[in-house]
């Protein structure tokens, strides 16, 4: 028996559904026309009109919006309403030192804690549960996100936030935690360290884990799924378009859910951001049906996926995208955090002494590592140790405040990368083969 | 005073035998040798008879270096001798960054020292009368 949040709106017949998304469409085009000078120029330069947005086909006709866009914006110009109305804000990576920034009003507070409701019991979790929530809290939407659908849900939540595994472990353990809420590799992470410490995981109550903020494959799924002897299930959000909670797999772990009353999502070609038709792998754009604080028309979220309309097996309507399989843009997700190279060269350009050569090296052994490599100079160097030690501190400290996630320096000698005519390769990602 | 010559190296097999090739193929002797190291990467620093030499060589082969003054001294080979010189260096408030050791002769050591304060340093070593190792001493 499927359980649902809201069955109406989770098995509205598809037409029905379509008729509605038209009818919200309708009114964003007029709301963000009249509202987000952005979207006024876009749509004066396209020369449409919010009346010319009739129907859901009509998407089509509406500008596309870009990262770069919320980055020129920054932080609070593509809001619609003045800062008085917008009750939080959330940011993640941007692509350069400056986070990407998204504004809530009190009512996209709750249409996200409505999705995320949806979002909980889609996997067959209820007010029995304990949830465990290991994403991070702050102005990282994981943890947040996640919080408030599964409180209001009724479940007995423990905001954990993430890492200090013993600590999750001993609280998984007393607690009597049934589901935990994390990225897949820190899940299993937390299966090998409990493997480690001898912990027997059939003794837990654990029994579901919801696993999100970065790509995983089926059989990722299946090692989680062995090791911590639970069901896991895939999660995709992003922080434009709320967080957590766009699309769930439910309990036929067979594609995500997208909340369609909520969103409109396109499938479009990765070159030319062309519309593809249902089935095809593309690019995962997203219009905001609903927000009133940072609405946005058709986003760029540059995840590539599928999409169908197909009717799942629990009495979902609502479409289901396919597992996220890669980017198509340079975006890096290390433990669960966006990063972007260009990132990383802002913060290491701001260093005096950095020479323009480094290469970044990702790897992942259970979870990912982030080395930066960085040439040292005659200025740089020293032959006192604490000098260099500290060099390579000051950088690291750097790195952290802009990512938001620790890596580490390495410091090699001046000539060690290789010096290429044209584009230097900058990142060495080692994960594929493992993921 | 002494120069010495602090050499960049990564903490990987077979580093320090390129290096020490190069020195023994244009017959440059150390007299003195260090290594400090991290997981990734080592600061050799060697005292040389030829620094000149050594350097333009090095620097040819793209070592990263550089060029510190070090004082060295003489101490003679028995219980006590490096307090006598840690303690005149305390007690004067000059720091030691790092110390090692090299060549025993006829029952001396000679101990290269880098301090905060090299004017200081052998400043006390003089008012104290002990034996600074010139340059000229090396050959």
């Amino acid at each position: 028996m499927t359980i649902f949040w809201n069955k109406k709106a989770e098995t509205m017949p598809r037409d029905e559904l379509e008729k509605l998304q038209g009818e919200k469409l309708r009114k964003l085009a007029r709301y963000v026309y009249d509202n987000v000078e952005f979207y006024h120029k876009k749509f004066d330069e396209l020369g449409i009109k919010p009346d010319d947005i009739k129907t859901v086909d009509d998407i089509k006709k509406l500008p596309l919006t870009y990262k770069t866009d919320l980055r020129d914006h920054y932080p609070f110009n593509l809001n619609a309403v003045p800062l008085d109305q917008i009750v939080r804000v959330h940011a993640s990576s941007g692509t350069t030192g400056k986070p990407t920034v998204v504004s809530y009003t009190q009512k996209d507070i709750e249409d996200w804690t409505e999705i995320m409701c949806r979002t909980v019991m889609a996997p067959g979790i209820t007010h029995k549960d304990v949830i465990q929530n290991a994403y991070g809290y702050g102005l990282f939407t994981g943890g947040l996100g996640f919080h408030y659908g599964a409180e209001k849900v009724g479940a007995t939540v423990i905001p954990i936030s993430g890492g200090n595994t013993e600590r999750q472990l001993m609280i998984m353990q007393d607690f009597g935690s049934t589901v935990l809420t994390c990225t897949p590799s820190y899940a299993l992470y937390i299966a090998e360290y409990a493997k480690k410490q001898g912990i027997d995981v059939s003794k837990l109550a654990l029994k579901k884990a919801i696993c999100g903020a970065e790509p995983w494959s089926d059989s990722l799924r299946k090692t989680i799924e062995k090791t911590l002897q639970i069901d896991a299930y895939d999660i995709y959000g992003l922080s434009e378009i709320y967080g957590p909670g766009v699309s769930v797999e439910c309990e036929e772990k067979n594609g995500m859910h997208i909340w369609e009353d909520y969103f409109i999502v396109e499938i479009l070609d990765k070159e030319t951001y062309e519309p593809l038709t249902e089935g095809e792998e593309g690019v995962l754009a997203f219009t905001t049906l609903e927000k009133t604080g940072m609405p946005l028309l058709r986003y760029i979220t540059y995840d590539v996926s599928k999409f169908t309309k197909e009717k799942c097996a629990c009495g979902r309507t609502c479409g289901r995208m396919s597992k996220v399989t890669g980017r198509a843009d340079d975006m890096l997700i290390v433990r669960g955090i966006n990063v972007f190279p260009s990132q990383i060269e802002h913060a290491l350009m701001q260093i005096p002494g950095v020479a323009g050569y480094y290469q970044i090296i990702i790897d992942r052994d259970i979870i990912d590592s982030l080395e930066v490599q960085v040439e040292l100079t005659p200025d740089t160097f020293s032959d006192k140790m604490k000098v260099l030690e500290k060099f390579k501190q000051d950088i690291e400290l750097k790195l952290y405040n802009i990512l938001q996630v620790r890596a580490n320096v390495d410091l090699i000698g001046p000539g060690t990368l290789p010096r290429t005519e044209g584009k230097a390769k900058h990142v060495i990602d080692k994960r594929s083969k493992n993921i | 005073m002494l120069k010495q010559i602090s050499i960049f190296l990564p903490n990987q097999p077979g580093v320090l035998a390129k290096f020490t090739k190069i020195l023994m193929d244009k017959q440059i002797n150390m007299r003195a040798i260090t290594v400090a190291e991290t997981a990734d990467y080592g600061i050799l620093r060697i005292v040389v008879d030829k620094t000149d030499k050594a350097v333009e060589i090095l620097k040819k082969e793209n070592y990263l270096l550089s060029l510190t003054d070090v004082i060295a001294v003489n101490i003679p080979d028995k219980p006590g001798a490096l307090h006598e010189i840690a303690e005149f260096l305390g007690n004067n408030n000059v720091n030691i960054e790092y110390i090692y050791s090299s060549t025993f002769l006829k029952g001396e050591a000679i101990v290269v020292l880098r301090v905060d304060d090299n004017e200081k340093a052998m400043k006390t070593f003089k008012d104290k009368g002990v034996k600074l190792v010139e340059s000229k001493d090396l050959y």
